[in-house]
């Protein structure tokens, strides 16, 4: 009797670690809002399964909800790599309705998006200490990288060793300084790219298998 | 208005704590110090209660020893759910950037623990603006009521 079910218990070892190691990964997309989180995963996703994740906007908090796209297969040199992309609402420790005002919106309307951008940061921590096993940390490098939000996430993600890759956004833009990202986070690797122009694409990918395949 | 922060630290005059007592001045912006040895007996929410209770009340809240990465975290997603319109609006925080992790002794480097040792500024994101921020300097602006 014991020698059956340890051989069962055995099978049943084998078989799990089968099913597991063909699980994808779920990779959240971080960052400050309006780095241009939901441009990337839409790129990502459009390029590997032709549909996106999400609408994209220049108003802060357009994403107020984690939204997951599953089974992105990414090939690269031969190396196919399956992942869950999980667009993440935009970190802050503040939320002031009255911001929303000067973006055509009536007091009501700036009220309810403020409550579900509150949400939403507070999901998307949970998400990062829970549910995900890599990160995207996406970074506007138009902008100071050295802000409270981005050294207390980077600190978060290292603490719970998690693999992450970060990208230098929006190097289209003429103030874009990717040097100052690398500066701000010597421990990582830098990645710059366009997200909405679809720039240096190709070395996102190839880091994307390297980091998370 | 928040309740006052309960007695954490387990004294037994609760009603004497000046960190717990909820009073500000509105001629003045208070300031409470907190040290890491009154912090260290804290469970994680007590901390953030303590910090919270604080900076709703108006206060600045120094740590001595800031917060570990899953406590900021926490933090983070408490101070969310608490924002509503014309009341609170969240919080600024400032700490050093981390500095390569030269503040780990060698036991903490051999256990893997990350030293949580940063003096950490807290307070309401209506009354406090960072001006500088580098390394070794934090400057900020902190208006009155």
């Amino acid at each position: 009797m014991g020698l059956l079910t340890n051989l069962k218990d055995s099978i049943s070892r084998v078989t799990d670690g089968l099913f597991a190691a063909e699980e994808p990964k779920r990779i959240g997309i971080y960052g400050p809002p309006n780095a241009g989180k939901t441009t990337l995963a839409n790129r990502i996703a459009r390029d590997w399964t032709g549909d996106a994740v999400g609408p994209e906007s220049h108003i802060p908090h357009e994403t107020r909800r984690a939204r997951r796209k599953e089974n992105v297969e990414i090939e690269r040199n031969g190396r196919k790599v399956t992942i869950d992309i999980v667009d993440t609402p935009g970190v802050t420790t503040k939320v002031d309705y009255k911001e929303f005002l000067d973006h055509d919106m009536d007091k009501d309307d700036a009220v309810r998006r403020s409550r579900e951008a509150t949400e939403g940061v507070a999901e998307a921590m949970h998400w990062l200490r829970e549910d995900v096993d890599g990160v995207i940390y996406v970074l506007d490098s138009t902008t100071d990288p050295f802000t409270q939000v981005n050294t207390m996430l980077i600190g978060i993600i290292e603490s719970q060793d998690l693999p992450a890759l970060i990208l230098a956004n929006k190097t289209d833009l003429p103030d874009s300084d990717v040097k100052q990202i690398a500066n701000a986070f010597p421990q990582h690797e830098t990645i710059p790219l366009s997200a909405l122009e679809g720039e240096n694409m190709d070395e996102v990918y190839t880091k994307i298998a390297e980091y998370f395949g | 208005m928040p309740e006052p922060t309960p007695n954490v630290d387990g004294g037994d005059a609760p009603s004497d704590d000046p960190v717990s007592d909820g009073e500000s001045s509105d001629s003045g912006v208070r300031i409470d110090m907190i040290s890491g040895a009154r912090m260290q007996g804290l469970t994680s929410m007590e901390k953030i209660r303590l910090i919270l209770d604080g900076v709703r009340d108006g206060n600045i809240v120094i740590l001595e020893e800031g917060l570990s990465p899953d406590e900021e975290s926490k933090l983070i997603e408490v101070t969310m759910t608490e924002i509503s319109p014309d009341d609170f609006t969240g919080i600024e925080i400032e700490t050093y950037p981390k500095a390569e992790a030269s503040d780990q002794s060698f036991l903490d480097k051999l256990m893997g623990r990350e030293s949580a040792q940063k003096l950490t500024v807290i307070g309401p994101a209506n009354r406090i603006e960072t001006l500088h921020k580098d390394e070794n300097l934090i400057s900020t602006l902190v208006s009155r009521k």
